[in-house]
């Protein structure tokens, strides 16, 4: 089951929303909704969070994120739909459920900080527990422990207003990990901070979800940011949900205007992985092949190289053409002793780490899974031309179809 | 040859009114009366009990401690100078005045304004009343006063108290009104209760403010010594009353100018504590 599921939700703000919610079934847009006095926040959005996920929720100003997420603990109350946190619908919670669902499964991060300026960092970082009635030498014990993970040793006592931007922000969420919840909403929680230090809160956020098993709904309106951080984007549009998926789908196969404007200003060697540009290797040599097979499985496909696996796609290494030229010479009975140590790379590589292996070896790089299984093959090409083909160069790959063989590159780079 | 229209009786209705109210309720307001001034007169006898040099002092070292080394100096200086005016028993009755009063507005005054501030049906009543209590002339108040209350310092300083609360009401909705959105909502994010949401993070970060409602309604309470003498509250509002009276300027002066010299002791002291607590720690 899925940690947070979404169905259906609607947010109407506004003096009468059951009138709203009539003329949103009957499709009229936000527009006309709006000349009623109402607004509408966001309107039927359904999407699931599953546990240990972090999910992006992306869009423009104004697109409903906040709405959405305020929903999540109920800061705003939703005008219709569902909510379901660990199967329970928190939207028909009491006043005593919605309390403890504050309290114990669900906290926030805010994106102007929102510390209090009158308590120090470790009375900030410990109020969540304050909150539940924690004795204070465990509460103080406990925002300790969440500000170290956060990297603020040392800045116990200090005054909020003592700290930079950033070391405000990891107050902020020391606060909100110090309670354990399961559940981390995130508010736009990096916008406020400069590209730098941005950066950095990232990649700790995604370490510290990688350790502590969090289920983040992570807002931003910064489509580098939902690349970097999300397993799932959801990306919004005047309230609803225009795009649902990984962020591979979600460059890959746009899924209409909107979502194809966003995505135009992508970097994309930083978020397209090995797996994109990833092609069948279509031969391969065996350890116990002799010498004059493989320079025929060479010479066949035009290679300079071949990938060795075992039996079981077990990738073992490379043969390169010389080595197997030699080896027929001194009539060598099988490849077995010629194998060279290869770099591997695993499918969800980003592709700037990838171009950076390829930088360091001669032959075509080898994809392989967890236990080390070849899945496929990268090259040269295959890389270049899938960042020529991304929406970002102008008039992409003029051959559209991306195969290159290895060889044609290994020909080159061996002029 | 003019049609004259009936005068509105608005002063004989409120005189029947107040009639009626002192008629039925006045034994438990004298009763109040009574109580109030006992501790008016204990508080009084144990200031002026200590001698005046220890009591300077204690008040001295006070204002150095909270509000710097300047402040004690004049507090020292100012409080001798009034002494050898031999205006100290005066000092002594006019300052319990003020702190009755304003101890009784601050507890009328705090949480009125915190529900004006978190109500907003109670602060569209609240609101236009302070306005009213504010602009009636102080002087209106005592002529009811004294029917209710008697003579003498406990009507001087229940009219004391209506004019001198309305700062503190207003700002302490005002301070509660501008805490920042995003903290009072990371207050419920967490879960917490309307009560500590009020404890922990609306009053702390009012408090500047509210000090400062707070400062007024000590400025407004002294204003009304010379107002509340004219109904036998005594102290220095008496020694001025007495001169305007006789007409002896210089009696007025030395009066006055304590009067002065205690206002500025109570604004600068109260001012500090505002700025020192803690939500100041913001700016
Ligand atoms: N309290 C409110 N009252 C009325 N309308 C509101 C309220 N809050 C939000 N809205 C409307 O709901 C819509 C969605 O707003 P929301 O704040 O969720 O957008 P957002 O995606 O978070 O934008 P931003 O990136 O600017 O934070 C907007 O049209 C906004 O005007
Ligand atoms: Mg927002």
């Amino acid at each position: 089951m899925a940690k947070i599921q979404v169905e259906h939700l609607t947010k109407i703000f506004g003096p009468r929303p059951q009138q709203a919610l009539r003329m949103l079934d009957k499709g009229a847009s936000n527009q006309e909704i709006r000349e009623t006095g109402n607004a509408v926040g966001i309107a039927d959005v359904s999407f699931e969070v599953e546990e240990g996920e972090l999910l992006v929720v992306m869009g423009l100003s104004g697109s409903g994120k906040s709405t959405l997420i305020r929903c999540l603990n109920r800061l705003n109350s939703s005008t219709r739909g569902h909510i379901r946190i660990d199967g329970e619908d928190i939207t028909r919670y009491d006043r005593e459920q919605l309390l403890a669902l504050r309290r114990r499964k669900v906290s926030m991060v805010f994106q102007h900080f929102a510390l209090f300026p009158y308590r120090t960092v470790t009375d900030n970082a410990a109020y969540g527990l304050e909150i539940q009635g924690v004795e204070q030498d465990e509460r103080r014990a406990r925002a300790i422990e969440a500000l170290e993970l956060v990297g603020l040793k040392g800045w116990e006592d200090s005054y909020p207003r003592q700290l930079s931007g950033g070391m405000q922000q990891r107050v902020g969420l020391a606060r909100a990990l110090a309670v354990k919840s399961d559940i981390l909403l995130m508010d736009e929680a990096f916008s406020a901070l400069d590209p730098l230090i941005r950066r950095d809160m990232q990649h700790e956020l995604v370490s510290l979800q990688r350790r502590m098993k969090k289920t983040i709904v992570f807002i931003t309106h910064d489509l580098d940011e939902a690349l970097q951080l999300g397993d799932r984007i959801v990306l919004m549009k005047d309230g609803r949900v225009v795009q649902f998926g990984t962020p591979e789908e979600i460059l890959n196969s746009p899924a209409n205007a909107y979502v194809e404007r966003f995505v135009e200003n992508v970097d994309m060697s930083r978020v397209l992985t090995a797996s994109s540009v990833l092609h069948r290797a279509r031969v391969v040599a065996f350890p116990q092949d002799g010498p004059r097979t493989v320079l025929y499985k060479m010479n066949e496909e035009n290679y300079t190289s071949l990938l060795v696996v075992e039996r079981d796609y077990t990738l073992r290494g490379t043969i390169s053409l010389e080595a197997a030229v030699e080896a027929a010479r001194h009539g060598k009975k099988t490849i077995e002793n010629l194998i060279e140590e290869t770099p591997v790379i695993g499918p969800d590589d980003p592709l700037m780490s990838v171009i950076n292996t390829l930088a360091g070896w001669r032959y075509v790089l080898p994809v392989t899974d967890p236990d080390g299984k070849l899945l496929g093959i990268v090259t040269r090409t295959g890389v270049i031309s899938a960042l020529a083909e991304s929406p970002q160069g102008e008039g992409a790959a003029e051959g559209g179809e991306p195969v290159i063989d290895a060889a044609a590159v290994e020909g080159s780079e061996h002029a | 040859m003019n049609v004259m229209i009936p005068k509105f009786p608005l002063a004989h209705l409120i005189d029947v009114a107040l009639n009626w109210l002192t008629t039925h309720f006045a034994f438990l307001t004298k009763a109040m009366s009574h109580g109030v001034s006992l501790v008016i007169v204990g508080i009084t006898d144990g200031l002026l009990w200590l001698p005046p040099w220890l009591l300077i002092a204690a008040v001295s070292l006070a204002g150095w401690r909270v509000a710097g080394r300047r402040v004690g100096i004049f507090c020292a200086l100012g409080l001798l100078f009034v002494w050898d005016l031999r205006l100290w028993e005066a000092t002594v009755e006019t300052f319990t005045l003020v702190l009755i009063s304003t101890l009784i507005a601050v507890m009328i005054g705090l949480p009125l304004g915190i529900a004006a501030a978190l109500n907003s049906r109670i602060s569209r009543v609240v609101m236009p009343v302070l306005d009213f209590m504010q602009t009636m002339p102080a002087f209106v108040y005592l002529i009811p006063a004294i029917p209710f209350f008697g003579l003498g310092a406990v009507s001087a300083s229940v009219a004391t108290v209506i004019f001198a609360t309305p700062p503190t009401i207003r700002l302490t909705a005002l301070g509660i009104g501008q805490v920042p959105a995003d903290l009072t909502e990371a207050a419920d994010a967490f879960g917490s209760t309307r009560r500590q949401k009020l404890l922990k993070v609306q009053l702390p970060m009012a408090m500047p403010t509210i000090m400062a409602g707070i400062n007024q309604t000590i400025m407004l309470s002294l204003s009304m010594v010379v107002i509340a003498a004219m109904i036998g509250a005594g102290g220095l509002g008496g020694n001025v009353w007495q001169a305007i009276q006789r007409l002896e300027p210089g009696k007025g002066f030395e009066a006055g100018i304590a009067i002065v010299i205690l206002a500025m002791i109570l604004d600068r002291i109260t001012q500090r504590i505002g700025r020192n607590s803690p939500a100041t720690h913001a700016k």
